[in-house]
């Protein structure tokens, strides 16, 4: 950038609100910006919750008794769609690769401060709009894949509504996607080697490559979508002569690497909270950093492994399975790494580390039902059952957003200054973790057993364990309690954590805690060994 | 938080961190592109299986006339050279002529405009007529939409051009090289989908 147009942003800066105030405001500082998506998919974390234990609720019961089935299936669409754009896709990549990456390259703020800003106000007013189609006459009710010609047949002013907002989601993701690009690759301090970047860095470059490359299709996808709906185009109506496996392509040519950009961040979170809380250099960096790339490169190869059951070819069948196994290589590798890194580490158990170590196992046990998925003889066997509920639950809960958790309890001291109550945190570990393997792992059982997903009523047979289900949902609803009230607890009286509490080598803990509006007084540090640790010249000794 | 010491140190800070990274805006436009044209790709992905598995109902007119398209084709690729012209006069510091070739760009990419439209009204199919009307406005409109933002951004940095007063000069070269570069990538999806949709 030229130099009068970092002084107008530093201007800028300066007018914004101070104190609590600014998180309200159109601030330009990446890590108000990352606050600011950090709390927003939290809010939304709770709203697609809600919809969560009504589902759960519903399905204590064989006979649609709670809600009727139509308003079952626009709450099971409004629980994806909420929990998939709003809250793992923001928070695993906007609020921590906000706070972080700019620290990461020793930066001072994002490439595209104004762009950032930007892309985050894209979400709320999204957010509610989605929320809002469920109010609407017809409201949404095709699940988050909104297949043709299921979403074109049902009523259809809230699909639309939908349809909007996912446009705009998929928009303020693009934004944030080229903004990490570019900073990663362009702002990084002079002197940085790209091999030298702590892996979340690398992490968020192959996922910020798959949303450039994937999200656009899925924004031209839904466009034809809303063409069907709204001018009565044949895109994907066979009525009209048109093809909904087009659809399906189209729409998983974005949604499997919408799975990696889902996941892949937190391989990187994670990868920077074991070293420092085992007290180890991470296991096998350069195999993590191909491993990292060779999932990005796979993963926009492997979209049809969702549609093996459409009709599809057996050559497409036979690639997609091989492609798919293939893919298990780096993920293996990566998890093969983490256990490495805690081997014969100086390991604290805390709430971070917790959360981390559940992620690992629930992660290894939805890659094991994964790969068992890419077969096709076993997908045919279980597609569209309660055992794709649970595997990407596995993935998706029981790995993201035990990250996310982890996360938080780790860049809690950075963020306020305050340290986090352990006995709460171990507290909340233990009924997520307890609560969500009593609910995920039965959906298994289920599954096999052939209980269809996505309708309300069931065969009276399958009630007992879908019992022990919802008690395991019920047990994960209660365990947002210790967590909100620790966050509360801990920001109004937690004790002073000093500047780097955990004795991090990673650059963000380098500077004050909280930072400084610019991260850092003088110049950034150069950190050239960001796991060092247990080393005899690591600050450790 | 020590927010107010901190913000004026902010201004010495920034200016000494700016002199040291290079201009990476043109960086982030490059990565848009290649999203935007991952759109184009989908929709083409999109025509290509349509025509390859979906069959047209009996009596479905999919025959296109060259005539239109063609000239459109020449249009596009004359202002991309006329472009040229006007970022090389900006380098000479002949503002005025960069005004007068970005006058000329716009002029072509209205004309194409008109023609497509032209194009649109005398076409024996409509938008919901079949698989293949669909597809054909969906692409064309959608590229026409390009077309449409780029020939404004065009008529906007020709006045912000203007001698004396105007922002853009040939040390604040960025805007019109962005543009021009946008305009490039529009009439490279032009000549792919010329190729797709009415050659082949």
């Amino acid at each position: 950038m030229t130099i009068s147009i970092d002084s107008q942003d530093s201007n800028n800066n300066s007018l914004q609100p101070k104190g609590w105030l600014r998180y309200f405001s159109f601030s330009l500082d990446h890590k108000v910006i990352g606050i600011q998506y950090l709390v927003c998919g939290f809010l939304f974390y709770l709203i697609g919750g809600t919809l969560a234990s009504a589902i759960r609720i519903e399905l204590a019961s064989p006979m649609s008794d709670f809600m009727p089935r139509d308003v079952y299936n626009q709450v099971l669409t409004l629980h994806g769609t909420i929990m998939i754009f709003l809250w793992i896709v923001p928070v695993v990549n906007g609020a921590f690769g906000n706070y972080l990456i700019p620290f990461y390259v020793g930066a001072r703020d994002m490439a595209f401060p104004r762009l950032n800003a930007v892309a985050f106000w894209l979400i709320p007013p999204s957010g509610l709009m989605l929320v809002a189609s469920y109010f609407v006459e017809g409201a949404a009710q095709a699940g988050w894949t909104a297949y043709p010609p299921l979403s074109i047949t049902t009523p259809q002013s809230g699909q639309i509504i939908w349809i909007m907002s996912v446009l705009l989601l998929g928009g303020s993701s693009i934004f944030g996607g080229i903004n990490f690009i570019a900073t990663i690759i362009k702002l990084r301090r002079p002197g940085l080697k790209l091999m030298q970047l702590p892996m979340y860095c690398w992490a968020m470059l192959g996922t910020s490559l798959l949303v450039v490359l994937s999200t656009p299709v899925l924004a031209g996808t839904l466009i034809l979508l809303s063409f069907d709906i709204v001018a009565h185009t044949g895109f994907f109506n066979p009525v009209l002569g048109g093809n909904v496996v087009v659809y399906q392509h189209l729409f998983w040519f974005y949604s499997h690497p919408a799975v990696y950009i889902m996941v892949l961040p937190a391989f990187g979170l994670v990868s920077e909270i074991l070293p420092v809380h085992s007290r180890k250099p991470l296991f096998g960096y350069t195999t993590m950093v191909f491993s990292i790339m060779g999932i990005v490169v796979l993963g926009l190869v492997v979209w049809a492994h969702h549609m093996f059951t459409s009709g599809t070819p057996p050559w497409m069948r036979l690639f997609f399975t091989i492609a798919t196994a293939f893919i298990a290589v780096p993920t293996g590798i990566k998890f093969f790494n983490w256990v490495a890194t805690l081997w014969g580490g100086k390991i604290s158990i805390n709430s971070a580390m917790l959360f981390s170590c559940g992620f690992i196992i629930n992660f290894v046990f939805g890659g094991i039902t994964g790969v068992a998925l890419a077969q096709v003889p076993f997908d045919i066997h279980v597609h569209d059952t309660y055992f794709v509920v649970a595997h990407f639950h596995y993935i998706v809960y029981g790995g993201t957003v035990f990250i996310i958790f982890s996360s938080i309890y780790h860049w809690f001291p950075k963020v306020t200054g305050k340290l986090m109550s352990e006995k709460l945190g171990i507290l909340h570990f233990a009924i997520t973790f307890i609560g969500f393997n009593l609910c995920f792992a039965p959906q298994h059982w289920l599954g096999l057993n052939g209980m269809p997903r996505r309708v309300a009523e069931y065969d009276p047979q399958f009630q007992f364990v879908n019992q022990i289900s919802s008690l395991g949902a019920l047990l994960m609803a209660i365990s947002t309690i210790p967590f909100l009230l620790n966050i509360f607890l801990s920001i109004k009286n937690g004790e002073d954590s000093g500047d780097n509490p955990w004795n991090a080598l990673t650059p963000e803990w380098l500077t004050s805690s909280p930072p400084p509006v610019e991260n850092w007084e003088g110049e950034a540090p150069l950190v050239e060994e960001p796991y060092g640790y247990g080393k005899p010249i690591s600050q450790e000794n | 938080m020590t927010t107010l010491d901190s913000s004026k140190e902010i201004k010495k800070n920034d200016s000494e961190a700016s002199e040291h990274h290079e201009d990476f805006r043109m960086f982030g436009l490059i990565t848009f592109l290649i999203a935007d044209g991952m759109t184009f790709a989908g929709f083409f992905a999109a025509y290509l299986t349509y025509k390859a598995v979906n069959p047209l109902p009996d009596g479905a007119i999919y025959e296109l006339e060259l005539p239109i398209p063609t000239l459109n084709t020449i249009l596009l690729l004359v202002s991309s050279a006329t472009f040229h012209k006007a970022g090389r006069a900006l380098l000479k510091n002949k503002n005025s002529d960069t005004q007068k070739w970005l006058m000329v760009t716009a002029l072509l990419g209205i004309t194409f405009l008109i023609c497509q439209l032209f194009e649109y009204f005398n076409l024996p199919f409509g938008l919901t007529d079949n698989l293949f009307a669909s597809t054909f406005y969906a692409l064309t409109g959608f590229h026409g939409l390009h077309v449409t933002l780029g020939t404004l951004m065009i008529l906007i940095i020709s006045w912000q051009t203007r001698p004396k007063e105007g922002r853009i000069t040939n040390q604040n070269m960025f805007p019109l090289e962005a543009v021009e570069l946008y305009w490039h990538f529009v009439d490279g999806i032009w000549v792919i989908l010329f190729i797709i949709l009415y050659l082949l």
